[in-house]
């Protein structure tokens, strides 16, 4: 019986010496977070350099980093997350997820967090065109972390070839047009060698697409996320010139282009022009086996394109030393320096102008002056399409631009379809 | 006494087994049945009572008709060519041929080859103009076309990787079979004068029946239950054209956070399956010889 009770105690203070070390642990603030991988590059090299730099800095503060696949899958498990009680306490999602994350209630508004002068001004640090979709009823929601814009990448052989100056990509849509024509190759039986230009069509097409409204003279929705604009004359008129791509002029291959082959039909020089994400650039400066050039999206009555890619956010079940720490981070994060740096490594866009003027960028842009397109293309740029129901919203002209993309409806009837069918989703948000 | 100890410890023995499909499918099944009848809870909407709305709103979605008429096109297609063409392979590699483990071995890679590699590597041999598939009918002379890129051949392009992926899974139950089936069988019906396709229709092809209800009722479940390929080739693209309704349950319950209404869908893929199941236990049961 005796040693009955030894054992209780030895159980007992092996016990009381594991709470006391638990104790201990819980010290420092955790912060854990949700990134995803968007892009080519050692992103999990990087955010892991970064998340170790920073803890030495803040010992107070412990950083958990949970790669968590793309951005479907971000949003997927962060919100899942939320529900069941038990989110991270910041997450990179889309810039366009802001609304349904509101609308959730699963996130907290920066505005809190921002108080002395120096945070004010880093606040307005951020390029405004990054800033249009992070904020929205006079609150900032979201921090721009990895932006990328569209822009146009071609092959400077092909230019030369077809005897078109290679130091002179298209600048406006006729320009683009012809040149497109000029750089259409086709055999002895009409098959098609090389296509003028590819816009990508499947997965997430009203992105591309937005850069044509946009340059049409029309963005696609109100900067309170409740009303789209998808069947205005501007917008139908894009969709237009889009289809005609295809049909009309015939330099664009007829079908749905797919995003994640379109840089392959690049380098395999199927396609001599091609729309896609700065985020692009590193792969395509790694794997073009000819000379490339980089450009800002054609104008029709304006240059144009949309901001895509990831902001920070902060949930809403969080310890107010959480979010300090989280905010911390993140101000840390994007200080000038590591964001050109961050730029520099992956091809997304330095978010803040004076990230541009830090030695390393202006290194890296002399020797590579490509990088600098997206940002002299920035103050062209719009907000992305995101409204509330926002992925409801967006399959709705995905579906119209591919039903019109496939010969299905005709550009005016696809897009008045989709204004309908968006309409009916947005009524109970205004 | 000893009966009740048996009778316990049958039951004990059946907990474990129990207590998991009670956990992770009956109990699944019930509450999305339950949440079906509610609305999704939003910020400041707590879910309430909306009895047959979601069901409603379902007749009336166009996006669910073209789903559920893609799946059965889908299914229609896909099950009785990977079954026959599971036999046919199985039939084959049965036969004493030179080479024949590696033959198998080549039928059933892709089986092993996890579906999201499996149509990666598709999606290349569809890409248009320097694709494998593109390559091929180029030099016969064909002209180029985009394979999931347009609305009439997006789904029997993915159709054609089902196939291509579910044929040598099935094909190792049906090479299983025929071993089992005695020599003698062939032997007498050859001293019989039976043909071989006598032989096969009368005896051979009787004798698989238990296996072609197993791989039938499989394909079937199959049939409504893989969609990684459409997440990574088309994404339900172009304008809906190889939406299957998975994979729409999957947009609307993770994409649009509707969990209503996606439970409400699931209870119709659900429906479907046990259908499809009852039916098939009723008439091919019949059919079938146990040994």
């Amino acid at each position: 019986m005796r040693s009955l009770f030894r054992m209780l105690g030895r159980a007992l203070g092996f016990a009381a010496a594991v709470f006391a070390v638990a104790a201990l642990a819980q010290g420092p603030v955790e912060v854990q977070f949700y990134y995803p991988i968007a892009v080519g590059g050692p992103i999990p090299k990087i955010i892991d350099g970064y998340v170790a730099a920073f803890e030495k800095e803040n010992p107070g503060i412990q950083l958990k980093p949970i790669y968590s696949g793309s951005y479907q899958e971000s949003i997927a498990k962060a919100l899942t997350a939320a529900k069941s009680g038990d989110p991270p306490v910041m997450s990179i999602l889309l810039s366009t997820d802001m609304y349904t994350l509101i609308d959730e209630g699963a996130i907290v508004p920066f505005d809190d967090l921002v108080k002395t002068a120096d945070d004010k001004a880093w606040l307005k640090s951020f390029y405004p065109a990054f800033m249009e979709n992070s904020q929205t009823g006079g609150k900032t929601w979201g921090i721009p972390f990895q932006r990328s814009t569209v822009v146009l990448y071609y092959n400077k052989d092909a230019f030369k070839e077809a005897g078109l100056d290679p130091d002179h990509p298209p600048a406006t849509w006729a320009e683009m047009t012809a040149d497109a024509q000029k750089l259409t190759k086709r055999d002895a039986s009409g098959k098609v060698t090389q296509w003028g230009v590819e816009i990508p069509s499947s997965g997430f097409p009203y992105w591309l697409f937005q850069g044509l409204a946009i340059e049409n003279g029309a963005n696609l929705m109100n900067a309170a996320g409740t009303e789209v604009y998808f069947d205005k004359p501007e917008v139908v008129g894009a969709l237009q010139y889009w289809v005609d791509l295809v049909n009309k002029y015939k330099v664009h291959p007829p079908g749905i282009v797919d995003w994640g082959t379109t840089p392959k039909d690049f380098f395999e020089r199927k396609v001599a022009m091609m729309w896609t994400t700065t985020g692009n650039l590193t792969n395509v400066r790694a794997n073009a086996k000819f000379d490339f050039g980089v450009a800002m999206l054609p104008a029709m009555k304006q240059r144009g394109s949309p901001t895509g890619g990831g902001n920070f956010y902060i949930f809403r079940k969080s310890t107010p030393a959480q979010r300090e720490a989280a905010f911390k981070f993140i101000k840390w994060v994007t200080q000038p320096e590591r964001a050109a740096q961050w730029g520099i490594d992956t091809g997304y866009v330095a978010v803040r102008a004076d990230a541009w003027d830090t030695p390393e960028m202006k290194k890296y842009v002399a020797g590579f002056p490509a990088a600098a397109v997206a940002r002299d293309q920035l103050p062209y740029a719009k907000a992305e399409l995101s409204t509330h129901d926002n992925q409801r919203v967006t399959k709705v002209l995905n579906d119209a631009l591919q039903a019109a993309l496939t010969g299905a409806k005709t550009p005016a009837q696809a897009l008045k379809d989709a204004q309908r069918d968006a309409d009916r989703l947005l009524r109970s948000y205004r | 006494m000893t009966r009740t100890r048996e009778w316990i410890y049958a039951w004990l023995l059946l907990l474990p087994a129990m207590s998991l499909l009670a956990l992770f499918t009956h109990y699944p099944a019930i509450a999305n049945l339950w949440h079906s009848f509610h609305s999704t809870a939003r910020a400041n909407h707590p879910s309430v009572f909306v009895g047959l709305d979601n069901y409603r709103s379902m007749v009336e979605d166009p996006i669910f008709w073209q789903a559920l008429k893609n799946n059965l096109w889908y299914a229609v297609g896909t099950i009785p060519l990977s079954i026959a063409l599971a036999l046919l392979m199985a039939i084959w590699v049965n036969n004493r041929i030179p080479g024949r483990g590696i033959l198998r071995l080549a039928y059933f890679t892709p089986t092993i080859l996890p579906m999201i590699a499996v149509a990666n590597i598709w999606l290349f041999f569809y890409t248009p103009q320097y694709g494998l598939l593109e390559q091929f009918l180029g030099s016969l002379g064909f002209a180029s076309h985009n394979w999931l890129g347009t609305r009439s051949t997006a789904l029997p392009a993915l159709m054609v990787v089902a196939i291509w992926k579910e044929a040598g899974f099935f094909m190792i139950f049906y090479l299983a079979a025929l071993q089992s089936i005695s020599p003698q069988l062939a032997e007498a019906a050859a001293i019989e004068g039976a043909s071989r396709a006598y032989f096969f229709r009368r005896v051979t092809f009787p004798l698989l029946m238990p296996t072609t209800l197993f791989v039938l009722i499989n394909a079937v479940i199959n049939a409504f239950r893989m969609v990684d390929h459409v997440v990574v080739m088309t994404r339900g693209g172009p304008d809906n054209a190889t939406e299957l309704l998975l994979y729409y349950i999957y947009e609307v319950g993770f994409r649009f956070w509707d969990s209503s209404y996606a439970a409400a869908l699931t209870m119709v893929l659900l429906a479907i399956l046990a259908v499809v199941a009852l039916l098939q236990f009723a008439f091919l049961e019949r059919r079938t010889h146990y040994q």
